[in-house]
């Protein structure tokens, strides 16, 4: 595994504790309970969200699962969103997914209307980097 | 007790025939010399040039003015509005500007616009140079593709349009920017009345889309500034670039540090960038 796959999974499998530290973060996703799927390049994680509580990361491969949205992109990509100060292209959900460099698929209703939530659980790793 | 401090800012209405309908428009003003018409972005409204309003470096040698379209900010939708589908169109765009100037008898205004603001300072460039002494377009491009397809997100029951709209608008602002300003700049997409983001996009994305036009501007009737973010990447620099290689003249500048919204995210910064394109203006007027 290279040394961007081993930090992009350690941050996914820390997110637990980054979001459920964060009481604003979990009042603002007090309404969504879903799984979705976070991919960084060959490996997929599923995340399971609890009234804003990211209450379990499970690391695949999977067979067989359902989850409710997808954000796909590869392991570099990821340590590239979380920089510090992200390059123009690399600093935004949406901006990687017009770069070409992330996929945003499945069920968009609950994304989007959490859109906030989502943006900043996937982003904590970022955060946590900052502070 | 510290002493209250009061903003040189005056805002008042003015009743404007748009269109053959009534309509009650907000705005606001402060300095005085060359008339300085600013125009916002989609979805928000005139409080996005409060930093250019009380920046005595400008208003020094500029009345600066910033109205609230209609169905924006503190401008009413025109009556009859609940049975409409809100649409902003070119033409009713150049309309609303050109009757603003007209109302407030500015003589050859300068117009600096951003994003929906900046795509029509384009137009206003190709059919009406003679009316203005120079044109600012910020995060302006003739075309930019979407970044995402379906528009219909901001405008339906089960979604929350001023959370998505600030939600969708914070990846335009840069990491760069500052807290107070950035949660300044999305509070107001956050207070955007129904759908009314959406009506704006649809000239943004599908009405004003001047690819077959921008050949015809002469920068030699009126200057053309075009400044954009590279943080941008819903009118990105080379969406800009792109733009301006296609109008002789046009002035092209890439603004490090800076995203969608560089009067509002960021002023302290988007001074350094502003000030010589006014100074440079004043100066060819005297």
């Amino acid at each position: 595994m290279s040394a961007a796959a081993a930090e992009t999974h350690a941050s996914i499998l820390s997110l637990p504790q980054l979001v459920n530290d964060d009481a604003g973060l979990v009042r603002r996703g007090r309404y969504l309970t879903a799984t979705f799927l976070v991919e960084a390049g060959d490996l997929e994680f599923l995340v399971r969200v609890v009234e804003g509580r990211v209450v379990a990361v499970e690391r695949g491969p999977f067979l067989m699962r359902s989850w409710t949205f997808a954000l796909r992109a590869s392991a570099e990509t990821w340590q590239r969103f979380w920089e510090a100060v992200p390059a123009p292209g690399y600093h935004d959900l949406f901006a990687m997914k017009k770069l070409g460099v992330a996929r945003i698929e499945g069920d968009l209703a609950p994304l989007m209307a959490h859109l906030r939530y989502v943006k900043d659980v996937v982003a904590a790793p970022r955060r946590a980097r900052r502070r | 007790m510290t002493e209250p401090i009061f903003e040189p800012i005056k805002g008042t209405y003015v009743r404007l025939s748009l269109d053959g309908r009534s309509h009650r428009l907000y705005f606001e003003e402060a300095g005085q010399g060359i008339p300085l018409v600013c125009l916002h972005t989609a979805g928000a409204d005139g409080r996005q040039f409060r930093h250019l309003l009380n920046d005595e470096a400008i208003t020094r040698h500029f009345r600066v003015l910033a109205f609230d379209m209609p169905w924006h900010g503190k401008s009413l939708p025109p009556a009859g509005w609940q049975d409409e589908e809100y649409r902003l169109t070119t033409r009713g765009y150049v309309d609303l500007i050109l009757a603003f100037c007209a109302a407030l008898g500015l003589e050859r205004p300068v117009a600096l616009g951003c994003s929906i603001g900046g795509k029509i300072v384009l137009e206003l460039a190709r059919a009406h140079p003679e009316r203005f002494r120079a044109l600012i377009g910020l995060e302006s491009a003739a075309y930019q593709p979407p970044w995402y397809d379906d528009t219909g997100w901001l405008h339906r029951p089960d979604v929350h349009g001023g959370e998505l709209c600030g939600a969708l608008m914070s990846g335009l602002i840069a990491p760069q920017s500052p807290d107070e300003t950035r949660w300044e700049t999305l509070w107001g997409y956050m207070q955007g009345g129904p759908g009314v983001f959406k009506g704006d996009l649809h000239f943004y994305r599908v009405d004003g889309d001047f690819r077959d036009r921008i050949g015809q501007i002469d920068t030699g009737r009126c200057p053309l500034y075009l400044l954009t973010g590279e943080y941008d990447f819903s009118c990105t620099p080379e969406d800009t670039r792109l733009t301006a290689e296609k109008i002789p003249g046009a002035r092209f500048t890439v603004m490090t540090e800076i995203g969608h919204f560089p009067m509002a995210e960021n002023p302290a910064h988007f001074r350094r960038y502003i000030l010589p394109v006014l100074d440079e203006i004043r100066a060819a007027a005297r």
